[in-house]
């Protein structure tokens, strides 16, 4: 039976080419791996093999043609013996291709810019039963006890990084578990960020629950091809059959004198990408309720500490098992005349911010994110549609800030309610230097923040 | 022409070796029609054919059990076909229809099975060695006896999280096979090109790990090499690394023009040394076949890559909706 060999497409942008030169003639018996033809292509001239056997019947598109369309018929291939089909008579060929493009993409858009009819409603019920007996806890102290409760309640769950077992922690956070736990969950690993992230995503594939310790998010840079292309968009790519249940946890930021190399925050980075949560807890309560609800998610979760936070205290309740959900804010104080959104150690500033404020008689209400993936912009617009002004707080560099996307957010859905601009603050947009002056001038300030709700509330 | 001998020394039986000639068969002429598809304008972006290395992969699968974990590069359908994912899922994968094994999702470089325990199907080069010693910690810290093998070329040796990875995987013992399937191109660069290293097994020397190199165009060398590393890591005695000596007929993907070799290097190579060619003489010299048997192979296998091929034209593209599922659990 005689078909139709096709114009083929040769690279993924190729809709026609120039047939450059036949290497057959007719009447020449060809087998499969024999090349017909060089085809030039956008990229390159290459040559064109034949996939069946049979005998060039008849070369349909001359040798130096230039423009002929992907799927035009070049030539007829026949069977030893047979006749090339008459003119007109239609040989058999290879199915046309089916339309790739489906329907013009109408899929579900994101919200529009339409006002919002209705303040949202937000969760706001409390994190803990009324009652609950609270202990002070520092921050150091609350992780290590998320961590410990949860490899007591599944084996699966192991930690894994530099200095984590019989060192005791580089900065102590994972203390007295080797001890508990023993040098099968509790792992050392070389200095080899990239490798040992990768092995804990793997380890995760097999079926495991990885705490990955990074001994600060700086060094995570080396790994984070395997913590985007590997952890977050394997779900995805497997069309939902093979998640990643992995935590990379360690401190974030700026600690104190450091200088650039291992001062950033990685908030906004981690936060651009679909497949990967985000958690930055402020309280020791929230690291302890964050982290064991970050142990328990089936997906990749990016933990973001802070030195600094570390050896704070704060009252943390003293429950068999407290968890604070992803995606539910945290209102720590209400007011009526500004929003002040942030998380991690911003709050730090914020709250210290409000409390100023609070005395010249400007009431702000200051909304913790603690995760910024997924984000509880319900609790964002509900609290700016009630004060009509926004300032957002994080230490971070400004372009393409976490600041900026609650921006947008706002400008979105609740554009109609703002009476003033809203002002991101940021760390400055520089990288950070090491002399404690220019250091402290590089980092968002208390002062820094009074000043933006002084503007935004022209008071 | 006389049938190469065999540089392993293997009791293999009739039976086993007419498996290994038709699961080759299948992976080549699956990968011929993916080739045809493509130049149809069916299958789209990269597709990284795996013609001319079936004895690696089809060796390797022989000496695997119930529970043994695989992961691969983007050059894929190969070790897929091989470890018994559906052709149809897999074709129908590539043309990015509803029916893949991804629901078109992951496309030529992208595809899993839980079931079969095909961890991917991964396009960074390298990335994939860090998580197949992931997949044999998990076996370790389980406590049972299944392995990893690991699969990567020749370039992906030179990236440095392999040797990171090396490193951990002695250091902790862990159960897991380095294959390298040296084709002798990466992408197209040479071997000799990329690296001063006389041999790629050899560097596992550094880190303590054990290895050799191997005959890829021969089944049956692939086959006694990879029970011997299998064996090495059953038994606890840690990663293992097999540099598999094979070649790819085609170019690197769909758009390589090949221009860095000879059309009479790749001419050499397939007619005196092909895998398959191999196999067919030794069934046929050993009479396990005849002419007729082989045909009939022949042919049955053309239809299941038929199938394959229509199921994949005619499965729907995803829904719309399936843009915005399975980001997360």
């Amino acid at each position: 039976m005689a078909t139709e060999v096709l114009m083929p497409a040769l690279s993924p942008t190729m809709e026609e080419g120039t047939l450059a030169k036949w290497l057959v003639k007719e009447g020449d018996t060809v087998s499969s791996g024999d090349i017909l033809a060089e085809i030039e292509t956008d990229k390159a001239t290459m040559e064109f093999e034949a996939v069946d056997e049979g005998v060039i019947g008849k070369i349909l598109i001359e040798a130096g043609t230039e423009g002929v369309k992907v799927n035009t018929p070049i030539a007829i291939l026949v069977e030893e013996g047979e006749e090339v089909p008459a003119e007109g008579a239609k040989a058999e060929s290879a199915p046309a291709p089916a339309a790739l493009n489906g329907e013009e993409g109408k899929v579900a858009a994101p919200a529009t810019a339409a006002p919002a009819p209705d303040a949202p409603k937000p969760d706001t019920s409390p994190d803990w039963p009324e009652g609950t007996e609270m202990k002070t806890q520092t921050v150091r102290e609350a992780l290590r006890d998320a961590m410990a409760e949860e490899m007591r309640r599944a084996d699966e769950v192991f930690v894994m990084g530099e200095e984590v077992a019989e060192y005791q922690g580089a900065y102590k956070i994972t203390q007295g578990l080797l001890d508990e736990f023993g040098a099968r969950r509790v792992i050392d690993t070389p200095i080899t960020e990239h490798g040992f992230a990768g092995i804990g995503v793997g380890a995760a594939f097999g079926g495991l629950r990885p705490i990955v310790e990074f001994m600060t998010f700086n060094f995570a840079m080396q790994a984070i091809d395997q913590i985007i292309n590997s952890a977050a968009k394997t779900l995805y790519m497997s069309g939902g059959q093979m998640g990643c249940p992995i935590v990379f946890r360690g401190p974030n930021g700026a600690a104190a004198r450091v200088a650039a190399q291992h001062s950033q925050c990685y908030a906004a980075w981690y936060s651009h990408i679909p497949g990967l949560k985000v958690a930055m807890p402020y309280s020791a309560a929230d690291a302890k309720g964050l982290l064991k609800t970050a142990i328990r998610d089936p997906n990749p979760v990016i933990f973001l500490e802070n030195e600094i936070l570390y050896g704070r205290s704060f009252e943390v309740p003293d429950l068999d098992d407290f968890t604070v959900p992803f995606g539910k804010a945290k209102t720590w104080r209400e007011g009526s005349d500004v929003t002040i959104v942030s998380f991690g150690i911003g709050m730090n500033y914020a709250l210290e911010a409000a409390e100023r404020l609070a005395g010249d008689g400007i009431e702000a209400e200051v909304i913790d994110l603690r995760t910024i993936r997924p984000m509880d912009t319900d609790a964002i617009l509900a609290s700016v549609m009630k004060t009509n002004r926004l300032v957002t707080v994080e230490e971070g560099f400004p372009q393409s800030s976490v600041g900026n996307y609650i921006t947008s957010v706002v400008m979105e859905q609740a554009f109609d309610y703002l009476d003033a601009p809203v002002i991101n603050l940021c760390g400055k947009d520089v990288p950070m230097p090491y002399a404690a002056n220019l250091e402290k001038l590089a980092l968002v300030t208390t002062d820094e923040v009074v000043e933006a709700v002084r503007k935004v509330t022209y008071r | 022409m006389a049938a190469r001998k065999s540089t392993a020394k293997s009791n293999v039986s009739a039976e086993e070796l007419l498996g290994f000639y038709k699961d080759m068969l299948l992976i080549r002429r699956f990968e011929e029609k993916a080739g045809q598809l493509y130049g149809m304008g069916l299958i789209g972006g990269f597709c990284h054919l795996y013609i001319g290395q079936e004895a690696v992969v089809v060796g390797l699968e022989a000496t695997a059990k119930e529970g043994d974990k695989r992961i691969t590069t983007y050059r894929d359908h190969g070790h897929m076909l091989a470890c018994g994912m559906d052709p149809k899922g897999v074709m129908a994968e590539l043309t990015g229809r509803e029916g893949g094994l991804s629901k078109g999702k992951g496309g030529s470089m992208h595809m899993f099975s839980k079931e079969k325990h095909f961890y991917g199907g991964h396009g960074i080069v390298g990335a994939n060695v860090p998580l197949g010693a992931g997949l044999a910690f998990s076996d370790m810290y389980k406590g049972n006896d299944n392995v990893t093998f690991t699969y990567f070329g020749d370039g992906a040796a030179n990236q440095g999280q392999v040797y990171e990875t090396y490193n951990m995987a002695m250091l902790w013992n862990l159960p897991v096979i380095f294959v390298i399937e040296n084709n002798k191109y990466a992408m197209g660069t040479s071997v000799q090109r990329a690296t001063k290293s006389p041999s790629l097994w050899e560097r596992g020397a550094a880190y303590g790990i054990k290895g050799e190199e191997v005959d890829g165009m021969d089944v049956l060398a692939v086959k006694a090499a990879g029970e011997k590393a299998v064996a090495h890591c059953r038994a606890g005695k840690g990663p293992y690394i097999l540099e598999i000596m094979t070649y790819r007929y085609r170019g690197h993907s769909m758009s390589d023009p090949a221009k860095y070799r000879t059309r009479d290097e790749v001419q050499k190579v397939r007619s005196e040394r092909d895998a398959i060619e191999h196999v067919r003489d030794l069934l046929l010299q050993g009479k396990h076949a005849t002419e007729d048997d082989l045909k009939e192979i022949d042919k049955e296998i053309k239809a299941v890559v038929n199938e394959a091929a229509e199921f994949s034209k005619e499965s729907p593209e995803p829904a719309l909706e399936e843009l915005w599922t399975d980001i997360y659990a």
